[in-house]
C-alpha cells in the first residue's frame, strides 16, 4: 500500500526538457538564417545517434527504454552539443561527439542523473582536443551562400560547390579573431576596425543575435521555473564583472562587457549548459558560487588560455567542484539552534 | 497584524467546496460502537468495565494508565458485549484490543457536572476535568491535550495560538466547526488561556475561510475580548503545521529538538477548544467530533458529528457511496494514511475520511535530477534530494546528519518531484531503520554491561578465594610455624595436624547434628515383625551361598 501523499504534480521530467528544447528554438533558428543549415544537419546527426546509443546501452544495463527514451534527457544532450559545433562539420564529427557524451559521460557513471559531468560538454571537449581542425573553422555569417543540400553535402561527402574553396569559406570565431589578433600585437581598436564585417554592431556579427535569442528563450524557462535564476545570473554577472575591471584598466587589450557576453556562447552556456540541474549545485547559495565560478573561468580561459571559448572547460571544472560546494552550502534548517 | 513568511510550502487544489455545501448533521446511532483502548502517542486506556456492564452515555470505560494517556467514555449508553482485538485506523492495518459496546437507543447520560465559572478553579483543577474528560488534540496527532496546558510557571506563555488553518485538501471539518460552534470555539479558548495564563491569543483561519472568518469575529464582539486576534493567514500548504503557522505569526522558529513552550508558545487546534469548552463549561467528556466524508468515491460528501466507535463503512453509506470507491484514507491527501478496509471505527484523531478510487496509472519512477524543486518547497529548510540519496544507500549516518528529524513528513517534496519518487516513503523508512539500530544498539550495550559485569564478578569471587586461601595458608604457617623452629618434621606434622584436624571438624559437625538413624524409631509391632523376618531370611540366605 503506498504511503501519503496521494496527490502529485503532473510535472515530468519529459516535460521540464522538452520545454527546455522549445526555448531553444529561436536561438537555433537565428543560427540557421545567420550560419546556414549546417546547424540543423548537425542537430538530426547528433540526436539520431544519440537515440541509437541511449537504446543500445539501456539495452545492454537492462533498463526500461521507453521512459529513459521519453524523458528527453539524450535528444537535449545532443541537441546542446551540435549547437556548440561549427556549422560546417562532416557527419561524424556530431555523430562522434553524441555517442561519446551519451555512452561514456552518461551511462558508464550511471546513466540519467548519476552522471558527475555535463555529457554534451564531455564530447564537446573530447572533440576540441581530438579535432582542433575540425572544431575551429566556422563558416561567416550570411556570406557563405550555401544552401541546404550544398551543406548537407559537405556533410557526408565533404565536397563543396565547383568554384568555393573550405579555405576561402571558413574563418576564425569573433572570439578566435581577436585572440590571434592580439597575440600578433595589434589593439582591439585595430582589430575592430579592419574587421568591421566580422564584429557587426556590438559583439560580432550574427553572433549577438543568436546570443541575444538565447538569452529570451532563458528568460521564458526562468518564468515558467523549469531553470531558476541564480546560475544564470551569477554566470554572466561575474562574467560581466571580469569584463569590466580588465576593460577598465585597459580597453586596448581587454574586450568590452558587451562582447564578452554577446560575442560567443555565453548566453547558450549559461541558460542552457551550466543549467542542467544533474551536474550543478543544489542550494541556492550553491549555484550562486557555482555559476559565478563559471563565469570568471570562462574569462580567464577565454583572455589568457589557450581556446577562443571556454563555456566547455568552465563547466566541466565547475562539476568537478559541485560536490564541495554542495557539503559546504547547506542550507540551515528550520529552528536551528544557531541560527541569529 | 504583521505576519511572517514561511519557507517553501505549495498552493494546492483544495477541493474543499463539495463538501461544505450542507450543514453538519448528527449521523445516525449505530447498533455497535467499537473504541481503541490507544488512540493517540502514549499509553492505551486500561478499561475498567467488564463485558456484561451496562454503561451510561459519558460514563469512563477506560481509565488513563500514564502521564500521556487519556480516558475513553462511552459514547452511547448501552452494554458491553466484548474487550477483543478489532482492526483500528492505522498505516499497518494492526488490530488492538477494543471495547465493544452495543447501544441501546436510549442515549441515556450520566449525570454532567458542568463549571461555568471556571475562572474560580485553579489551573490544575481545570487541567484535571479536561484530562478527565478524555481530550486529545484533534488537528490529527491526538497527544494529550492537559500536557499542552501545563505550563509549570505562570506567565511562561507569551502567545496562545488557535490553529483554524486546515490547509490541507478535502478537509473542512475545521472550517464547519468554526461556522457552526464559532462561540464554543472562543469559550474553550478563555478556558485554556485560564489555565495557561497566556498573555495573548490568536485565532488563525487561512483566508479561503472567509465565512469562519467572518463568524469567529462576530462571535468575538459579544465576548469583548480584546487580547483575542482573529487573523486571516495565507492559504499554503502547510501553514496549518505547527511550526510554520507559529512562525507566521510570532515570527519566531521553534527549536529544533524544541518545543513551542521554549519560545513562550502554546498552539492548539480550534477543535479542540470546542470539545475543552464542552468538557469545562457543561461538563461533558469528548465521545464526537466533526468528520468530513468526502472524495469521488461518495455522492454526499459531507461534515457529520460522528460518535467515537462508529464504523467508517456506515459514514460511506451515509454519505452515498458510489462504484469509485475503493480506496480509503483517513487524513488528507498530504498526510492521512490508506486504510485496507472501511470496517474501522472512527477515533478521536478521524479527522477526514476521503474515499476515492484507486490509482490504476503509477508513474515510473525517474532517477533524481538533483532539480532541487523539492528543497525550494521544504518547509523544514531541508535538502530532500540528498536525504534521499543517503537514505537509499542507507547511508543513516549522513541522513541524521542532515537532519532528517526535522522533516515533518508534511509530503511537499514528494509532491513536486518531477522523476515521481516517492520521497517521504523514504525517510519514513529511515526513521524506522534508525529507530531499529538504536534498539539493537540498546540491547548490544546492556548485553555488552552484562557480560562485563560477569567477568567482573568471576574475577572478583577468584579473588576472593585467592585471598581467603592465602589467609587460610598464613595462619597455618604461623601456627605450625613454633612448632617448626624445633621440630624438622614440621611438614609432616602440618599435614598430620591438619588431618587431625580437619578429621576433629567432620567430628565435631557430625556431633552437632548428631546423625541417627530415625526410621527405626516408634515402630509399630506389626513393623518389627516383619523387620525381623527379613533379618532372618538375609541371614540365612548369606549361609546358604
Amino acid at each position: 500500500m503506498k504511503s501519503s501523499p496521494y496527490i502529485q504534480t503532473d510535472e515530468n521530467i519529459s516535460r521540464m526538457m522538452l520545454a527546455v528544447i522549445y526555448a531553444l528554438i529561436p536561438g537555433t533558428l537565428a543560427y540557421v538564417h545567420f550560419f546556414g543549415f549546417g546547424v540543423i544537419i548537425n542537430i538530426a546527426i547528433a540526436v539520431l545517434t544519440a537515440i541509437i546509443c541511449e537504446v543500445s546501452i539501456l539495452k545492454i544495463r537492462q533498463r526500461p527504454i521507453k521512459p529513459f527514451i521519453y524523458d528527453g534527457t539524450a535528444v537535449l544532450t545532443a541537441i546542446l552539443l551540435a549547437l556548440a559545433l561549427p556549422t560546417l562539420t562532416p557527419w561524424w564529427l556530431p555523430a562522434l561527439g553524441s555517442a561519446f557524451a551519451i555512452i561514456i559521460a552518461k551511462h558508464l557513471y550511471g546513466g540519467m542523473g548519476y552522471n558527475p559531468f555535463n555529457p554534451a560538454m564531455v564530447g564537446y571537449a573530447m572533440l576540441l582536443i581530438a579535432f582542433p581542425k575540425e572544431m575551429t573553422a566556422w563558416i561567416p555569417a550570411e556570406t557563405h551562400g550555401l544552401s541546404f543540400f550544398d551543406s548537407l553535402r559537405y556533410s557526408f561527402f565533404e565536397t563543396l560547390p565547383a568554384g568555393v574553396s573550405y579555405d576561402a569559406l571558413t574563418m576564425a570565431t569573433p572570439l578566435d579573431s581577436i585572440k590571434t589578433q592580439l597575440s600578433l600585437g595589434y589593439t582591439l581598436d585595430e582589430i575592430h576596425s579592419t574587421n568591421s564585417q566580422l564584429f557587426g554592431n556590438i559583439a560580432g556579427y550574427g553572433w549577438e543575435w543568436v546570443n541575444v535569442l538565447f538569452l529570451l528563450g532563458g528568460i521564458v524557462l526562468i518564468f515558467i521555473k523549469v531553470i531558476n535564476w541564480h546560475i544564470p545570473v551569477a554566470m554572466l554577472g561575474a562574467l560581466a564583472f571580469m569584463a569590466m575591471i580588465f576593460n577598465f584598466s585597459d580597453a586596448g587589450t581587454y574586450s568590452s562587457i558587451s562582447f564578452h557576453l554577446f560575442g560567443g556562447a555565453a548566453m547558450l552556456g549559461a541558460f542552457f549548459i551550466a543549467t542542467d540541474p544533474v551536474t550543478a549545485a543544489v542550494s541556492n547559495r550553491g549555484r550562486l558560487i557555482y555559476g559565478a565560478g563559471i563565469g570568471v573561468l570562462v574569462y580567464i580561459i577565454r583572455t589568457w588560455g589557450g581556446y577562443p571559448d571556454a563555456i566547455a572547460f568552465a563547466v566541466l571544472l565547475m562539476n568537478m567542484a559541485v560536490p564541495m560546494i554542495d557539503y559546504y552550502n547547506k542550507p540551515v534548517v528550520f529552528g536551528a539552534i544557531d541560527k541569529k | 497584524m504583521k505576519l511572517w513568511k514561511i519557507f517553501g510550502g505549495l498552493k494546492l487544489k483544495g477541493n474543499k467546496s463539495m463538501s461544505m455545501k450542507h450543514a453538519t448533521q448528527d449521523a445516525p446511532l449505530p447498533k455497535i460502537l467499537t473504541l481503541p483502548l490507544k488512540q493517540h502517542i502514549g499509553y492505551a486506556a486500561e478499561p475498567c468495565v467488564k463485558v456484561g456492564d451496562a454503561v451510561l452515555k459519558g460514563q469512563i470505560i477506560a481509565e488513563a494508565k500514564d502521564y500521556i494517556s487519556t480516558p475513553i467514555h462511552a459514547p452511547s449508553s448501552g452494554k458491553i458485549i466484548a474487550i477483543e482485538k478489532h482492526r483500528i485506523p492505522h498505516p499497518s492495518g494492526i488490530s488492538t484490543d477494543c471495547i465493544v459496546l452495543e447501544t441501546d437507543g436510549k442515549e441515556q447520560w450520566l449525570e454532567c457536572k458542568p463549571n461555568a465559572n471556571y475562572r474560580q478553579l485553579e489551573a490544575n483543577e481545570v487541567r484535571n476535568i479536561i484530562r478527565d474528560a478524555g481530550i486529545v488534540g484533534l488537528g490529527g496527532a491526538g497527544f494529550p491535550s492537559y500536557i499542552k496546558l501545563n505550563t509549570e510557571q505562570t506567565n511562561a506563555i507569551d502567545t496562545l495560538i488557535l490553529n483554524g488553518a486546515e490547509c490541507e485538501p478535502y478537509i473542512t471539518c475545521d472550517a464547519m466547526l468554526m461556522q457552526e460552534q464559532s462561540r464554543k470555539i472562543i469559550d474553550g479558548l478563555n478556558v485554556m488561556r485560564h489555565a495557561l495564563h497566556a498573555k495573548q491569543c490568536v485565532i488563525a483561519v487561512e483566508d479561503n475561510k472567509r465565512a469562519a472568518h467572518t463568524l469567529l469575529v462576530n462571535a468575538l464582539h459579544e465576548h469583548e475580548a480584546e487580547y483575542i486576534d482573529i487573523i486571516q493567514v495565507p492559504t499554503l500548504y502547510p501553514a496549518g503545521g505547527e511550526k510554520q503557522l507559529i512562525k507566521m505569526i510570532t515570527g519566531k522558529e521553534v527549536p529544533s529538538n524544541g518545543l513551542p513552550l521554549n519560545i513562550g508558545v502554546v498552539c492548539h487546534n480550534v477543535a479542540t477548544a470546542s470539545a475543552i469548552a464542552d468538557a469545562v463549561l457543561e461538563g461533558k467528556p469528548l465521545i464526537s467530533r466533526y468528520v468530513t466524508v468526502t472524495g469521488e468515491g461518495v455522492d454526499h460528501p459531507t461534515n457529520l458529528n460522528i460518535l467515537f466507535g462508529t464504523p467508517f463503512s456506515d459514514l460511506v453509506d451515509l454519505c452515498k457511496r458510489n462504484n469509485k470507491a475503493e480506496q480509503f484514507i483517513m487524513g488528507g491527501p498530504m498526510m492521512g494514511f490508506e486504510v485496507s478496509t472501511d470496517n474501522i471505527p472512527v477515533i478521536k484523531t478521524s479527522n477526514c475520511i476521503l474515499v476515492q478510487a484507486k490509482e490504476t496509472k503509477t508513474e515510473f519512477v525517474m532517477p533524481c535530477i538533483r532539480c532541487g524543486k523539492c528543497a525550494e518547497v521544504c518547509p523544514a529548510q531541508l535538502l530532500p534530494q540528498q536525504l534521499y540519496w543517503y537514505a537509499n544507500a542507507k547511508n543513516f549516518d549522513k541522513v541524521q546528519d542532515h537532519n532528517i528529524y526535522d522533516c515533518i513528513e508534511c509530503g511537499c517534496c514528494s509532491y513536486v518531484c518531477p522523476s515521481h519518487i516517492p520521497l517521504v516513503q523514504y525517510y519514513r523508512f529511515a526513521k524506522t531503520e534508525i529507530y531499529a539500530l538504536e534498539q539493537e544498539k540498546k540491547k548490544s550495550d546492556i548485553a555488552r554491561q552484562r557480560h562485563e559485569f560477569r567477568q567482573f564478578r568471576l574475577e572478583r569471587k577468584k579473588a576472593e578465594n585467592e585471598e581467603r586461601k592465602r589467609q587460610k595458608r598464613e595462619l597455618l604457617k604461623k601456627v605450625n610455624g613454633d612448632k617448626a623452629s624445633n621440630d624438622k618434621s614440621s611438614a609432616e606434622d602440618a599435614k598430620k595436624s591438619a588431618i587431625e584436624a580437619a578429621m576433629a571438624r567432620v567430628k565435631a559437625k557430625r556431633d552437632s547434628q548428631s546423625i541417627t538413624p530415625a526410621n527405626t524409631d516408634n515402630l509399630t509391632a506389626q513393623q518389627k515383625k516383619s523387620i525381623a523376618e527379613a533379618d532372618a531370611r538375609r541371614n540365612k540366605e548369606q549361609k546358604e551361598s
